[in-house]
């Protein structure tokens, strides 16, 4: 079975949600609408305190070509537009709309009926473009890199096939596998839609084969689709990673930075995008709900819920049974990317792919040790890099040598501080020194 | 014996020629350099901190000498070594040396663990610039001191230190030599060089915080809201200037008349080193009998229940050093 050439671990996949159907969330009394949801310019608000907004009415538009507008995902009024504490664990500018029914604006389409590419032949590619440029889709494995820029290849380039990342290698995270098994349809679609946009003629999704269910539901519906091959993929982590997927897929491997998918010629698309790409050209309805995955190896009841976006994340745990009393950590994401938040009052944002709870026990990383020099980052490292080495040369701060190592090739994937047997926080390090080196690379390029 | 006449006449030969290629280059390869950036170099503290902007002191040395050929180190300054290592070099040289006044480095954030909690723990690798990667860090505040050191461990001079009661870094001004290198450490740009001033007195906002009042003041009790209380009082001399929710005090035309510390509701400016205000509280004393008691009542208020719950620390400060310094 294929996987990717280098590197990778295994953690336990604790995949608590598996098989628990998706769930729709209750409304929240107050929803809280960051304008910094994607990677890029953020959004500029464009409403004000007093405006009465309906499900699908613009609150932010984009605020630059790598940018994304941002949906009302709830009715009501417009309480203020100040700061608010977001899942970047700072606090920036926000929408905050108190919530009022449950109106939506009349273009979106809220019936449940199936739209094939065939019935709707009028789409051409920049129709599609378009469309999911005014979504304000983004990268809906986490990464949330505004959906349209990786659809308009730079000049020079030409995409050849489209690779949908359907592999969700994060421990414990279902919420792909979930909509998979109860969207697969939508999500054809979808990826078909990728394909015109970028007018390719091959199309794969890759799925783990720790989800044989949703391999082999996907197989069956796709027999329709005979461009879309479904590949099972062998689990290890991180397959998931945009350039770990290709070289599993199609056997390329994209070169180092600032080389990018497209130069190996794949369009690399997360299964949640594809079905928020269908909603948005079939359906008109903006992205302004996503699955996310609440759990933890305390929490009551593991689920699978379909949120509103701007919900705040206590009022998900409350839907899951509360939050158990002997919670050490939050995470927003999976264990391995995730990011530590310092409160449940922060609210759900385009790229929440879980809310994992870790019990005391787990939460606290054990005593960093010396380095025993027995080189398990090095083989665990996905891109070939030395994380021993990155570490120590970034917490001396020599950027120059941190640069000839190729620092900016690290993909933050943790492998190398799971792996670690002296538990040495390798991956804190290296994340200093990998902004610290782009943002002196990035000041060089402006001086040019 | 021929044998060995032999090897010692070779070797003798080569190491003549070699001697004479080695005269010859020496000679018509010598580069020139100015005896002085030697002198200036022997003056210099060699604590190669990087202070004045230059590549340690050998670098500072030939910038000196490059400088002394336009006939002014106004530009120049060796933080660690101070006025008296300038006028040393001014002397080298030949030239005046400028008066430049020595800085201190201010730590400005008063956000001790009573009236900043630490909500959160960071579990990660102990760096300020990582810890401020993540987000916040372990306070409300997303502006204050992050207490993990990294101004100390950039510090030659055993000038910073990180309270472990208090979880802020604190300047030991008698060791402090103004080389900035904790300013250019600190991921949050807290720490600000300033001038010494007269008897190492200065008034300096204690904040950074630059969110809105009201989430300031949740975030931490000693925290400019920005109210501009400050401002006013020094209409006179407008030193003090609102940027965006947080005042500063331009050292250049502060007149250390303190009215602002009295004036700030949230004890967020701090005199340095000043002696205790005793006139003040005669004055106060002599107002309160000569006037009636209940028009008394009112301005004493608040100054009974502000002052030990917003700074009473730099109250204690200035009762402890003044005898040292006067």
């Amino acid at each position: 079975m294929k996987t990717f050439s280098i590197g990778g671990v295994h953690p336990a996949e604790n995949k608590l949600s598996a098989g628990s159907p998706i769930r729709e969330a209750a409304l929240p009394k107050q929803a809280i609408f960051s304008m910094f949801q994607h990677i890029g310019a953020p959004a500029k608000p464009v409403v004000k305190k007093g405006d009465v907004v309906k499900v699908g009415t613009l609150l932010g538009e984009a605020g630059g070509f790598v940018s994304a507008p941002i949906y009302s995902s709830v009715s009501g009024k417009v309480s203020k537009v100040d700061v608010a504490l977001d899942a970047s664990d700072t606090r920036r500018m926000a929408v905050y709309v108190d919530v009022e029914g449950d109106e939506w604006e009349e273009s979106i389409d809220r019936s449940a009926d199936l739209v094939r590419l065939e019935d709707r032949p009028d789409l051409d590619a920049k129709t599609i473009v378009e469309k999911i440029k005014q979504a304000g889709i983004v990268g809906m494995g986490g990464a949330t890199f505004p959906c349209h820029v990786k659809l308009c290849p730079p000049p020079g380039e030409k995409a050849e096939c489209v690779i949908i990342n359907a592999v969700e290698c994060e421990p414990y995270l279902t919420s792909d596998h979930s909509l998979m098994l109860e969207k697969a349809d939508e999500i054809l679609v979808g990826v078909a839609l990728i394909m015109k946009a970028v007018g390719v003629e091959r199309g794969y999704i890759g799925i783990e084969n720790n989800k044989p269910d949703a391999i082999q539901l996907m197989t069956e519906k796709a027999k329709a689709y005979p461009q879309i091959e479904v590949v099972p993929l062998k689990v290890q982590y991180p397959q998931g990673g945009e350039k770990q997927l290709i070289d599993a897929v199609i056997g390329r491997q994209v070169p180092a930075p600032p080389a990018i998918p497209i130069n190996v010629g794949a369009v690399v698309q997360n299964v949640g995008t594809a079905f928020a790409i269908y909603e948005a050209v079939m359906k008109n309805k903006p992205l302004i709900s996503r699955v996310i995955t609440v759990t933890g190896k305390s929490v009551k009841q593991p689920s699978n819920l379909l949120a509103r976006l701007g919900t705040p994340f206590s009022q998900l745990m409350e839907e899951c049974g509360g939050l158990p009393a002997d919670t050490g950590k939050i995470i927003g994401g999976g264990p391995m990317m995730g990011k530590a938040l310092i409160s449940l009052d922060i609210p759900m944002t385009k790229g929440s792919s879980g809310l994992l709870i870790m019990n005391n026990k787990e939460a606290r990383r054990a005593e960093a040790e010396p380095c025993i020099r027995c080189a398990k980052c090095v083989s665990a490292c996905p891109m070939g890099l030395e994380p021993y080495l990155l570490s120590n040369i970034s917490s001396q701060h020599m950027w120059e040598e941190a640069e000839r190592e190729c620092i900016v090739s690290c993909i933050e994937c943790g492998s190398c501080a799971y792996t670690c047997p002296s538990n040495r926080p390798l991956l804190d390090n290296i994340r200093l020194g990998k902004t610290t080196v782009m943002g002196i690379i990035r000041e060089r390029a402006a001086k040019k | 014996m021929n044998v060995i006449l032999i090897a010692v006449i070779v070797l003798g030969a080569v190491g003549l020629v070699a001697a004479l290629v080695l005269f010859v280059a020496s000679k018509k390869f010598a580069v020139w350099e100015d005896p002085r950036i030697k002198q200036v170099s022997e003056v210099l503290p060699q604590a190669n901190c990087g202070g004045c902007g230059y590549p340690g002191c050998s670098g500072f040395a030939s910038a000196c000498v490059k400088a002394a050929e336009s006939g002014s180190l106004s530009d120049l300054n060796c933080a660690p070594g101070g006025q008296a290592v300038m006028e040393q070099i001014a002397g080298i040289l030949g030239l005046q040396a400028s008066a430049a006044a020595p800085k201190v480095a201010v730590v400005r954030c008063q956000g001790t663990c009573d009236v900043r909690p630490h909500g959160v723990e960071f579990d990660g690798a102990h760096s300020c610039r990582i810890q401020n990667m993540t987000g916040m860090g372990e306070t409300q505040c997303q502006y204050g001191c992050l207490g993990e050191g990294d101004c100390a461990s950039v510090c030659l001079f055993g000038a910073i230190t990180v309270n472990p009661a208090t979880r802020i870094a604190e300047v030991d001004e008698s060791k402090c030599t103004g080389c900035g290198a904790c300013a250019k450490s600190c991921p949050r740009g807290i720490i600000e060089l300033r001038p010494q001033g007269p008897k190492n007195r200065k008034v300096v906002v204690l904040c950074n915080n630059k969110d809105k009042g009201a989430l300031a003041t949740k975030e931490c009790k000693v925290s400019c809201i920005g109210c501009g209380k400050c401002v006013k009082v020094c209409e006179k001399f407008e030193a003090i200037t609102l940027g965006t929710n947080l005042a500063y005090i331009d050292p250049d035309k502060c007149k250390m008349c303190r009215k602002c510390e009295e004036a700030c509701p949230r004890g967020a400016i701090k005199a340095f080193n000043f002696p205790p205000r005793k006139p003040k509280e005669e004055a106060l004393k002599v107002a309160e009998a000569s006037k009636t008691p209940l028009a008394t009542d009112a301005p004493k208020a608040p100054v009974a229940t502000e002052a030990p719950k917003a700074a009473p620390a730099p109250v204690k400060e200035s009762t402890v050093e003044t005898p040292k310094q006067d």
